[in-house]
């Protein structure tokens, strides 16, 4: 059974994206996707300062068995992203909601919050996977 | 096995050893400084003995055809006849430079003429052309030929390329290569192409679809001149993997079946050496259509004289693939193959390793494996999946293939293709014995029973090889790709 | 029946097994309409000691000609072991090692050539090979796109003395991923790049500069002044070498102020015969941050589970078999086989043997160019400092000389006129170390009689 924290936002392809208390966006990986994955060996952080558009594939995670884009939920410019990764991309793995998180956007477009899955659809799609 | 530990041959390094007998003596470059290497490169320094032993020993490490049964499927891994090398490795054919003019090289050019026509008699194509170096630059010739003849005519939207979810990982990336859209559709459980989704998929966008037939789920796409029928008429052309062409080689013609271009794997349905990865040889074949575009150069016939064809004889060539005219060495391999094979032998390849891949499908199904498709006849390969053992017994498809290893015979192909979970693609080929399948047999009989009773000790395999599993995670982490890079152990 | 071991009783009991009636009933999921009536145009099988007969006839009638052509391929002498090693059965015939435990040989071999790459060529990293030297350019031009951040053009600069076929196969295979090649001219009468060409180009969106060294006509470019150019420009580096050459010559990683980005060229000379165009092997060595940009397989070292060393396949999510349509390139062969041959070779001779081999090399093609141009109308076009070949100019039709040479069983050189019209009647020779003083003086009176108009 995967973690899935019912205060964040998530695409259907495993991205989870969480509103910080100044309005930045931080973005990452479900608990689903790191374990499918498999243990990561590289991970692709955007460029601080790249603007991204809503589905954008922002970065990239690798693993020995898949490499993988990460798609951005939302429109925005990149605000920061987690140089941690390039030592230790494994804090993905181990911390997928914390201290693995991926990168961070200042949004652009407010209205394409609610177009995002909220915890409870985001289960389901989870649920469907496992067949 | 076990037992046979090399190191690196920088280990056995002494500054000033060498193989001094292998090189000419006296001659010394004068280089001007500016061009001058300072510094020799950090290549071994040993005597020829050392050398030798070394690369003995590290090939003692190997399996092989020539040593193991190899049913890695899609892969087709046959004998390798000695003839082939021998001939093809005649001092004429090994001292001939490429360039060298026709008028020296008709014997090799006879060579290569015939093995351009006896393809096409195969395959049931038009034109060959030999030039492409393994399966990928056949795939790349056959994508980018569709997408030359959808130009010449000014049908410039045709740029969406139908890929089936079963097909091998060359072919998306092929056609990305070739600046085409991917359009995936699925397959349906019975293993046959979905037609609904196919005819979805078509429109006036479609450059073409890239199938094999039988497809790597090791069953014969039955509606195939449906298949053709449609993607025609939508104004796409069909183009052919010919990694399974052993199964239907001297039964059905991709042309028959009405593929407009086929890529055909010599070191797979002809026999040529896998030689631990390469080189391989991706002849291209085409219909009527795709004459035009074919690859150059390709050897042609005036009277009983040959010569090559380039720019000049077929101007709306896609071009030049590789440097030469493709792996010649290998060519000559195939030739010889097929000459030895004959009319007869080529319809023999099709029906045993049908044979053989029937009769194995029959006794691991009867033995209580579970075949993906129970219901379909195998090609000359087929799937079981260990879904069910991995889900009992916790033990997988990758166990099942590593202690496989500890009973002397080469694991399956595993995880592909990618739509059948925990599965094994088993290709026996038509080579093998009985009592090679039959041992085979017994080993993952074994195997369940030691599943059954101790999980564990399968899922720790291999154990009587050089190496124990190896720690693929700290290999593309810790990245060591080079002696020295991390440490010089 | 060649090759098929079974009996037909072995045949009764699988089909009985089976629960089929005939073997043909294996097929019957095949519409009979489909089904081939017969392989008419294929000829009857022949015996192995009957198709030996024939190869060896069409061998004799090409025979031996002494060669002088180079253009890419160079005939040395590759020591007996390479070949005896190379066709064991255990390397001819093993596969790409997906399973590493059944594969340490092959493994740990081009983890061993690896290493001997990347030192040669003064770069950090390697990868097993790709196809050849030409589609190795190829996948380098896409690979510098890739990797180059900041250059939004794919525009790639290449010198006119870069093998003409490199770009012919470059522009083919990278056909359909808007790449676009600006070729340069080189110095009329020096035959290396025309450095004011490139000079004019400062300050536009370049992705990387080209270098063949030493150069299609077998001089040595200044690469130090063009690496440092192209590095000021934003652009990166790639160089096409050949790699016996690197013996003798400073290696790209030590171009310039930085060294190149990446290094490409054909592995033949290393142990691999001529045989008639291939199979030859593409090598590609570039700096460890742009690895995993990298196209084909690349082997790592790393550990088993009890802690003894091993190899295996290594950065394999970048390549088509798991990336499918976002895979570097479609490629999936290596030149395994070939590969093995010059890792071999270069344990045998060595940096002292491969330097040897170039020197040797280097003057046997100065005293052919020495004697060819004591031949009245023979003239030596391009003066500068040469490796192991040489661009002469004829009096007369070149094709002609060359097809009356080939009837004295000799392969003259290649053929420039349609190349590079403006050198008119020009040919491009190579003598290497296996050119004896004795080889070089017959073909000397060879071109001269050829020349006389003798028959």
């Amino acid at each position: 059974m995967s973690n899935i924290p019912a205060d964040l936002k998530y695409l259907d392809s495993h991205e989870w994206a969480r509103v910080e208390s100044d309005g930045t966006v931080t973005i990452g990986i479900s608990d689903h996707a790191q374990g499918a994955l498999g243990d990561l060996v590289f991970v692709e952080v955007p460029e601080v300062g790249k603007s991204l558009s809503k589905g954008a594939a922002a970065a990239v995670v690798e693993s020995v068995k898949a490499a993988s884009d990460v798609y951005s939920p939302l429109s925005g410019e990149v605000i920061a992203a987690n140089d941690a990764l390039s030592g230790s991309p494994e804090l993905v793995n181990s911390d997928p909601y914390g201290a693995g998180w991926l990168f961070k956007l200042k949004p652009s477009n407010a209205g394409e919050l609610q177009q995002l899955l909220d915890a409870k659809a985001y289960e389901k799609v989870v649920a469907d996977a496992a067949h | 096995m076990s037992h046979i530990t090399e190191p690196l041959i920088f280990k056995h390094s002494r500054p000033g050893r060498s193989a001094v007998g292998q090189y000419p003596q006296g001659a010394s470059a004068e280089v001007p400084e500016k061009f001058r290497r300072s510094k020799r490169a950090a290549l071994p320094e040993v005597s020829e003995l050392q050398a030798v032993r070394h690369f003995t020993r590290l090939s003692q490490l190997n399996f092989s055809i020539d040593t193991h049964f190899y049913p890695l499927g899609s892969c087709t891994m046959k004998y390798n006849p000695r003839a082939c090398n021998a001939f093809a490795m005649l001092p004429e054919f090994l001292g001939r430079h490429p360039l060298a003019p026709n008028s020296v090289s008709q014997g090799f050019l006879a060579c290569l003429y015939e093995l351009q026509e006896m393809l096409k008699e195969v395959t049931g194509m038009k034109g060959v052309s030999l030039t492409p170096m393994a399966g990928a630059q056949g795939e790349f010739a056959g994508v980018a030929m569709i997408r030359a003849y959808h130009r010449a005519r000014n049908d410039l939207e045709r740029t969406e390329i139908i890929v089936p979810d079963a097909a091998h990982g060359t072919n998306p990336a092929t056609a990305t290569m070739c600046g085409c859209t991917v359009v995936e559709i699925p397959s349906l459980p019975n293993g046959d192409i979905d037609i609904d989704a196919l005819k979805a998929a078509l429109g006036p966008k479609t450059a073409g679809i890239m199938l094999t037939n039988p497809s790597t789920l090791g069953v014969f796409e039955r509606r195939i001149q449906e298949v053709a029928r449609l993607v025609h008429d939508a104004g796409g052309l069909l183009y052919y993997d010919g990694a399974n062409l052993n199964a239907i080689l001297g039964k059905v013609r991709p042309g028959d079946m009405g593929f407009d271009v086929i890529h055909m794997n010599l070191h797979k349905t002809f026999s040529t050496p896998h030689g631990g990865g390469g080189p391989g040889s991706g002849a291209v074949g085409v219909g009527q259509r795709l004459l035009p575009f074919l690859p150059i150069p390709i050897v042609g016939r005036d009277g009983d004289s040959y010569r090559w064809l380039d720019e000049n004889d077929i101007p709306q060539t896609i071009g030049r693939l590789s440097a030469f005219m493709g792996n010649a060495g290998v060519l000559l391999r195939a030739y010889v193959y097929m000459r030895m094979l004959g009319r007869e032998g080529m319809h023999r390849v099709a029906e045993f390793s049908a044979l053989n891949a029937n009769y194995l499908l029959a006794r691991l199904k009867k033995a209580g494996f579970d075949p993906a498709y129970p219901e379909r006849r195998a090609s000359h390969e087929f799937i079981i999946t260990m879904k069910r053992q991995a889900k009992e017994l916790g033990v997988n498809a990758m166990d099942f293939a590593k202690r496989l290893l500890d009973y002397g015979f080469h694991a399956p192909t595993t995880y592909f293709p990618l739509l059948v979970p925990e599965c094994l693609l088993i290709e026996p080929t038509e080579t093998e014995a009985k009592e090679e399948l039959d041992g085979f047999v017994e080993a993952m009989i074994a195997i369940q029973a030691e599943a059954e009773q101790d999980a564990a000790k399968v899922k720790g395999a291999p154990y009587n090889l050089p190496v124990r599993r190896l720690d693929d995670v700290r290999a593309a982490k810790q990245l060591d790709l080079t002696y020295g890079m991390r440490n010089t152990e | 029946m060649p090759f098929i071991p079974h009996t037909e009783t072995e045949i009764s009991e699988m089909l009985a097994a089976i629960g089929a009636p005939s073997i043909d009933a294996l097929f019957d999921e095949i519409p009979a309409a489909l089904r081939i009536k017969s392989l008419a145009a294929i000829p009857d099988a022949l015996s192995e000691m009957e198709v030996g007969r024939l190869m060896q006839q069409r061998a004799s009638q090409d025979g031996r000609p002494l060669n002088f052509l180079g253009a890419g391929a160079y005939e040395h002498h590759i020591p007996a072991a390479v070949w005896a090693i190379v066709t064991r059965g255990e390397f001819y015939s093993a596969y790409t090692p997906y399973q590493a435990e059944a594969s340490q040989g092959t493994l740990q071999l081009l983890y061993e050539y690896q290493t001997m790459m990347s030192s040669l060529t003064g770069m950090e990293v390697s990868n097993a090979s790709l196809y050849d030297g030409a589609s190795a350019l190829a996948e380098a031009c896409l690979m510098s796109v890739r990797a180059h951040r900041r250059s939004k053009s794919a525009r790639i600069v290449v010198p006119s003395t870069l093998n003409p076929t490199y770009l012919s196969v470059s522009r083919a295979v990278t056909e359909g991923q808007n790449l676009s090649f600006t070729v340069l001219p080189y110095e009329p009468g020096k035959g290396t790049l025309q450095f004011s060409r490139l000079e004019a180009l400062k300050g536009e969106d370049i992705t990387a500069v080209v270098i063949q060294q030493p150069n299609f006509f077998g001089l040595m470019e200044d690469v130090d002044a063009i690496t440092d150019w192209a590095h000021a420009n934003n652009a990166l580096v790639i160089a096409v070498v050949n790699p016996l050459s690197l013996a003798l010559f400073k290696p790209p990683g030590e171009w310039g102020t930085k060294g190149v980005d990446i290094v490409v060229g054909d592995g033949q000379p290393l142990g691999v015969p001529l045989s008639s165009g291939g199979p030859y092997f593409g090598f590609m060595t570039t700096r460890m941050e742009h690895v995993r940009q990298m196209p084909g397989r690349i082997i790592g070292r790393t550990v088993d589970l009890d802690g003894k060393q091993g190899f295996t396949l290594t950065l394999q999510a970048r390549e088509q078999h798991i990336r499918r349509s976002k895979a570097t390139s479609n490629i999936c062969t290596n030149q395994g086989l070939l590969v093995t041959a010059a890792t071999i070779h270069m344990s045998l001779l060595g940096a002292a043997g491969l330097e040897a081999v170039a020197a040797t090399s280097q003057r046997q093609t100065s005293k052919l160019v020495e004697r060819l141009a004591r031949i009245p109308g023979v003239k030596v076009v391009f003066d500068g400092y040469r490796f192991h070949e040489a661009v002469l100019q004829l009096p007369t039709k070149v094709s002609e000389v060359l097809e009356a040479l080939a009837k004295r069983n000799i392969v003259g050189g290649l053929d420039l006129s349609k190349l590079y019209p403006e050198l008119g009647n020009a040919l491009l020779v190579c003598a290497t170390e296996m050119r004896t003083d004795a080889d070089l003086d017959s073909y000397a009176s060879a071109l001269a009689d050829v020349l006389e108009r003798k028959p």
